[in-house]
């Protein structure tokens, strides 16, 4: 038997191989990203139907556990147990892929996310180029849903949220230029330590055009209300994912609200300063409501959150041509003059931003 | 007309002139009634399952009239009538098809003696196929266990009858 002390930990884990060691370290931290990731998605659904509910005069889930609070563990529950059914026209190999395609772009992006100060899985210099790319790969899970299914509903949602995704990714793209002309780096850590200062500081007033947009465009991409015609039920049922019950619906479902996090988290970070605390540069530097901590990150990503719980309880769905419209014809040209009056700023050396 | 139209879609001023409406409607209290705890206030009018009800005496009220079969827009009550040992014209048979019946009151309103009856109550279930019918029996039975609460309903409904 032996005992468990530190000093007998310490000398089992010396004895432990290097190359094993680091391995073991890594998964420990991928893993406390993931775990509060995957729980923040489950009392994100929660946070919605409670949301939805008050705004529309209910209360929303309150039967399992104390104000409902274990409900979304009866949902998974009731997801996992459920049979999984595969159509008989489908293509059965990439029908059961299809789900985990659109979850693990959603799910990687988080590694380059900065959490709190000194802490980012992947701390690497291309760190928006390495988020753009992921998430414009969810989409062909989408579209591999819909076309593994072999199903016309399921094909014409994946169409329509291919061709969406596609479009918004654009604007997104040019918010982004935005941002990145204004800190001149592409490392999330850095972006957030240029805007150090204050309030003012941060990206969101010089870039405010770019700020609507990239938020607007974050929710059109997740394929949320109002911008969810790759879903709309009273025209195609439920677009990709008819045909998916149980596991494969839930893992759809995680992807979606990961993704939904992880806009609302890139949207705090880029244009919100991250971390930093919105009262730095008011109150003196020794007040703990000043210092940068996870809490403020986390704060910032919870107004988003709830702006995408909000905007789906207030607006209509859009028409498809309409979505096309906004995207093509008002975003990217906005995006584009903008780019162009920040280039103007940075070189007049303009506000206290681009000096 | 045109810079007004492009202001208000640049700045989304009906957009969030929505946002503002849902934002209020979010701290209204909310209209929920948790139903097997709370429930909603009752009619005396109210019409829910059906009853057939006797005199004081014990004697039966329904004399085979079969107004109510006539009236009834489901063809839900179906009636067979005998002449019983007292010599007084009876049911034999008084059958409510609980699947048929939309539950309008034409029985109650066309009953000369008052004899079916709507009570208000409505949590009630079938488990096997044949449940759904309500014999005279089962009738008098819910009429023998609720008369307090028909003869109140009946009572506070009088005057405006």
């Amino acid at each position: 038997m032996i005992e468990l002390t530190t000093a007998s930990i310490a000398s089992m884990w010396a004895a432990v191989p290097a190359a094993i060691q680091d391995t073991l370290l890594i998964t420990l931290r991928i893993l406390v990203v993931l775990v509060p990731l995957i729980l923040a998605v489950a009392y994100l659904t929660y946070a919605e139907r409670k949301v939805i509910g008050y705004i529309q005069n209910r209360i929303g889930p309150n039967r399992v556990g104390p104000k409902g609070l274990l409900q979304p563990f009866a949902d998974v529950i009731k997801l996992l147990l459920k049979e999984v059914v595969i159509p008989s026209n489908a293509n059965r190999a990439l029908f059961v892929v299809a789900p985990l395609l659109t979850l693990t772009p959603a799910f990687a992006a988080w590694a380059v996310i900065p959490l709190f100060p000194g802490f980012v899985l992947a701390d690497i210099n291309a760190a928006l180029l390495y988020v753009l790319a992921l998430t414009s790969l969810g989409v062909y899970g989408v579209i591999l849903a819909g076309w593994a299914t072999n199903s016309k509903y399921a094909f014409l949602g994946a169409m329509r949220s291919a061709a969406q995704i596609v479009a918004y990714e654009i604007a997104m793209g040019f918010a982004l230029v935005g941002v990145v002309m204004a800190s001149g780096s592409l490392n999330l850590g850095e972006i957030i330590e240029g805007q150090r200062g204050s309030v003012l500081h941060w990206y969101w007033l010089p870039l405010l055009p770019l700020f609507m947009i990239y938020f607007i465009s974050g929710v059109a991409e997740t394929n949320r209300a109002p911008f969810d015609v790759a879903e709309g039920e009273s025209e195609i049922v439920a677009g990709f994912h008819v045909e998916y019950a149980g596991v494969g619906f839930a893992l759809f479902f995680l992807a979606e609200y990961a993704n939904m996090i992880l806009i609302s988290a890139l949207t705090a970070i880029l244009f919100l300063g991250g971390w930093l605390s919105p009262f730095e540069g008011i109150l003196g530097a020794d007040n703990i409501l000043a210092r940068p901590g996870f809490f403020w990150f986390a704060l910032k990503t919870s107004v988003f959150l709830f702006l995408f719980l909000w905007f789906r309880a207030t607006f209509p769905r859009y028409r498809y041509d309409q979505i096309m419209r906004l995207g093509w014809k008002v975003f990217i040209p906005l995006t584009l003059v903008w780019i162009f009056v920040e280039g103007a700023m940075i070189a007049f050396d303009i506000g206290p931003w681009f000096d | 007309m045109r810079i007004g139209y492009l202001y208000k879609t640049l700045f989304l001023s009906e957009l969030r002139a929505g946002l503002g409406v849902t934002w209020r409607n979010l701290f209204r209290p909310k209209f929920t009634i948790q139903y097997p705890e709370e429930k909603t206030p009752q009619s005396p009018r109210f019409r829910g399952l059906h009853a057939q009800r006797r005199y004081p005496n014990g004697e039966e009220r329904c004399i085979a009239c079969k107004l109510c079969e006539a009236v009834c827009p489901a063809l839900a009550i179906t009636i067979e009538s005998e002449v019983a040992a007292d010599g007084t014209r009876r049911t034999k048979r008084y059958d409510i098809d609980l699947f048929k019946c939309i539950f309008c009151g034409f029985c109650e309103e066309a009953c000369p003696v008052d004899a079916i009856v709507e009570t208000r109550i409505h949590e009630y279930h079938m488990e096997r196929r044949g449940e759904n019918i309500l014999t005279k029996d089962k009738l008098l039975a819910i009429g023998d266990k609720y008369e307090a609460m028909i003869a109140a309903d009946k009572a506070a409904d009088a005057e405006y009858r």
